[in-house]
């Protein structure tokens, strides 16, 4: 299923390997002569190369990154390295007109997301469901721009949106002088332009989700619904939508991510300028560059992580209760 | 499932192959983050008859352009120049950490404070053996571009390009405009091109540098060019009321220029001007590039940004100067001195030339010959400068002027009316951005 692969962290992907070792170890003392030094290097290789990239690779660089949060540095050389405290954070919360504009949009962009694609991915989900003719056309159709990456998409709607010579603009004459619209630079207009870029991915992540939650409804149910007399809407009320449960769960998860990971759609679109900033935007500006505020752009980071832990905790607890209780 | 007890099912080279994996990842998690730094380096040849070179020149004209140069080089030194091409802005991205590497010997980077950034961060080589022998090649004011703060050469610069206001000949003729010499001349002018029905300026703002040139030019008219030295370098206050006058010199102009430039890009403000919808267009000389009809081209003219201190005049000319630079340890100096005399001398740059006709030469004795009139025009606007820019983002901390100067200037273009909060901000930001030093 979808969900798997993109809910997948690195450490999802690193676990199998050590997972399975202790199995084989167990083994290994009970039947010593079995394992020679060759297989035991290779298990050590097959368990210890992803730990290791897995510590290098996640846990080093976020620890890092959290310990940089409270120094200023260049990049050249670690003896530029300088403690600053809590300085950074001073700056970013007081001083920095984009950050709590960021802030903003990410909790916009996650409200946006929850309120008008996953109710439409819902709907269509729904109506395929029903097995009309040409409904995997359809399903193709709207899960298309799924498929598409996102630094695409942004192209393409640029183009739409380009004040001057764009598709909108053209179609409904606002690239004249004195009735202007300016869809990519107006700091009021700006995040909502690309907000509808973001729905329209997000309406076949959305729907393909249901229509994998709605393929595990036992046909039963609506059968019973159906011979209690109840109506399409009263079926779906009382009946689908509670089974539908464990989906939800999912979907709300994946679109809490994709509010904090947004970056690539604005990146391409214009940079996160006046009006689109976002922390994932503020992060690569201040730490790739020439001279770059590695310290600076880390409590950014930081920030973010910050927020992705106070959503990722509870959901954890959560899962884990509920896993212990069954 | 158990291992089969023989264990041959594993074979012995590709078991190497994986513990020298192994070897690599455990390498990589002691050694963090320089070794990010080794990425993009070249072999280590220190063969004495090759120089290798980074270059960001990607785009297809100055490639094929530099690509002669070199093999020029070769036929005259017998030296070979082993280019390690870039994309431009990945160039500029990953110098920081390429610098720190294993750089190549030489490698091309832009004039001014950029390059005394690196030079003060010791990771360039001073030029000064190379500076003895085509000093006279250059007038004073490019001279004053290659030197470090410690007042040595670390820049040879090869080609350049001013900053002006661009218009069409055709558009002033029809309407009888006259070229504005004064800052009331050029508001007049505004005015007339609007009632003519034209777009006095086109503008572009997508980007957020193009922004950056307008202040500049603003700025050194009206405060001198060491005004602007001083404020890009940190020292003078973003509050001051001098800079607070070239925003409101700017509040003036703000409504002649063409509407929603903030989602333009400038190539498209450009087409305005091409299809003589815009009457001016203040940008570097590369806008030439959009004028793709010869007779369009032609008819592209430009002139310097009119006087509005009459203690500075005219005397300053905003104009990025591009050439080469020497890394902290090259491997092959004899080589790389030889090269760096072949590429200041005026015989390099008029190869370069032949090729890319979107810039001008730095060097004042290379041949105006082959140039087309704008070029020639441009050449002389820089020759007689009596200071160079190189533009803000050039003459200033790179993290200062993408962080916070380019939305800070969006900012004031959305808003022109709240300058004040504005300027604080700038300022607070700046000294903890310049204090990080």
């Amino acid at each position: 299923m979808t969900t798997d692969t993109t809910t997948q962290t690195p450490e999802a992907a690193a676990v199998p390997p050590p997972g399975a070792s202790p199995a084989r170890t167990r083994a290994a003392h009970s039947h010593r002569r079995l394992l020679t030094r060759r297989d035991r290097i290779t298990l050590a290789l097959m368990a210890g190369v992803p730990t290791i990239l897995h510590v290098a690779l996640v846990w080093v660089t976020a620890i890092a990154s959290i310990f940089l949060a409270f120094t200023t540095w260049d990049g050249i050389g670690f003896g530029s390295i300088k403690w600053v405290g809590l300085d950074n954070f001073t700056q970013l919360f007081n001083d920095n007109p984009q950050f709590w504009p960021a802030v903003e949009h990410n909790v916009i962009w996650f409200v946006v997301l929850i309120l008008i694609p996953t109710p439409f991915g819902l709907f269509l989900a729904v109506q395929l469901d029903k097995r009309i003719r040409f409904s995997r056309v359809y399903q193709t159709a709207f899960f298309l721009p799924v498929v598409i990456s996102m630094a695409c998409i942004g192209f393409v709607w640029q183009l739409v949106y380009n004040p001057d010579t764009g598709l909108i603009n053209s179609i409904i004459g606002a690239n004249k002088p004195g009735h202007y619209i300016d869809w990519i630079g107006d700091p009021h207009l700006n995040l909502w332009a690309i907000l509808i870029a973001a729905s329209w991915r997000h309406t076949g992540y959305m729907m393909i989700l249901y229509l994998a939650g709605l393929k595990s409804v036992d046909p039963s149910l609506r059968e019973a619904a159906a011979l209690d007399g109840a109506n399409e809407w009263q079926t779906f009320k009382s009946v689908i939508f509670p089974t539908l449960r464990p989906t939800n769960t999912v979907v709300l998860v994946v679109t809490i991510i994709e509010a904090l990971r947004a970056f690539d759609l604005v990146f391409v679109f214009n940079k996160g300028a006046q009006g689109t900033e976002l922390l994932s935007i503020l992060v690569t500006n201040n730490i790739i560059g020439e001279s770059s505020r590695i310290g600076y752009g880390s409590a950014i980071a930081v920030v973010l992580l910050v927020i992705s832990l106070a959503v990722i905790i509870p959901y954890l607890i959560a899962t884990f209760r509920k896993e212990r209780r069954a | 499932m158990r291992l089969s007890p023989s264990g041959a099912s594993v074979p012995g080279p590709s078991r190497r192959s994986l513990l020298r994996g192994a070897g690599g990842a455990a390498l990589l998690a002691g050694a963090g983050i320089p070794l990010l730094s080794a990425c993009g380096g070249s072999g280590s040849s220190s063969d004495p008859k090759t120089v290798t070179l980074g270059s960001n020149a990607s785009d297809a004209v100055p490639k094929k352009a530099f690509a002669a140069v070199y093999a020029d080089f070769k036929k005259q030194s017998g030296i070979t120049v082993d280019v390690n091409t870039k994309d431009h802005n990945t160039f500029q991205e990953q110098i920081n950490s390429y610098l720190q590497g294993t750089p190549d010997d030489v490698f091309n980077w832009f004039a001014g404070y950029r390059m005394q950034f690196f030079a003060a961060k010791k990771l360039a080589t001073p030029v000064d053996d190379v500076w003895q022998k085509i000093g006279d090649n250059f007038p004073d004011a490019m001279k004053k571009l290659s030197k470090g703060e410690d007042g040595k050469y670390y820049f040879v610069p090869v080609t350049t390009y001013p900053w002006a206001v661009f218009y069409r000949k055709s558009v002033f003729q029809q309407h009888g405009y006259k070229i504005p010499a004064t800052w009331d001349a050029l508001v007049a002018l505004c005015k007339q091109m609007k009632k003519d029905g034209l777009v006095p300026f086109a503008f572009g703002d997508k980007d957020a540098w193009p922004a950056m040139g307008t202040f500049d030019q603003i700025n050194f008219r009206l405060n001198g060019y060491d005004f602007h030295v001083q404020l890009m370098a940190g020292k003078a206050s973003w509050t001051d009321a001098k800079v607070k006058a070239v925003f409101d010199h700017w509040a003036e102009l703000l409504p002649y220029h063409q509407d929603g430039f903030m989602g333009r890009t400038w190539e498209d403000a450009a087409q305005t001007l091409v299809s003589k919808k815009a009457g001016m267009y203040l940008l570097g000389s590369f806008v030439a590039q959009q004028f793709t009809n010869k007779a369009d081209l032609d008819d592209l003219d430009f002139f310097p940004f009119p006087e509005i201190n009459s203690a500075y005049g005219q005397e300053t000319v905003e104009a990025p100067t591009d050439g080469f630079m020497v890394s902290k340890a090259p491997k092959n100096h004899a080589g790389v001195v030889k090269l760096l005399e072949y590429l200041g001398s005026p015989a390099a740059e008029e190869m370069y030339l032949k090729t890319d006709p979107s810039v001008v030469a730095a060097s004042d004795k290379a041949s105006t010959s082959a140039y087309s009139a704008l070029q020639k025009k441009a050449f002389e606007m820089i020759g007689s400068a009596k200071s160079l820019t190189q533009f803000m983002d050039r003459d200033s901390r790179p993290d200062f002027t993408s962080t916070v100067m380019q939305p800070g200037l969006q900012k004031f273009l959305q808003n022109p009316k709240d300058v004040d909060s504005l300027l604080s901000s700038i300022e607070r930001q700046k000294k903890t951005i310049f204090a990080s030093e």
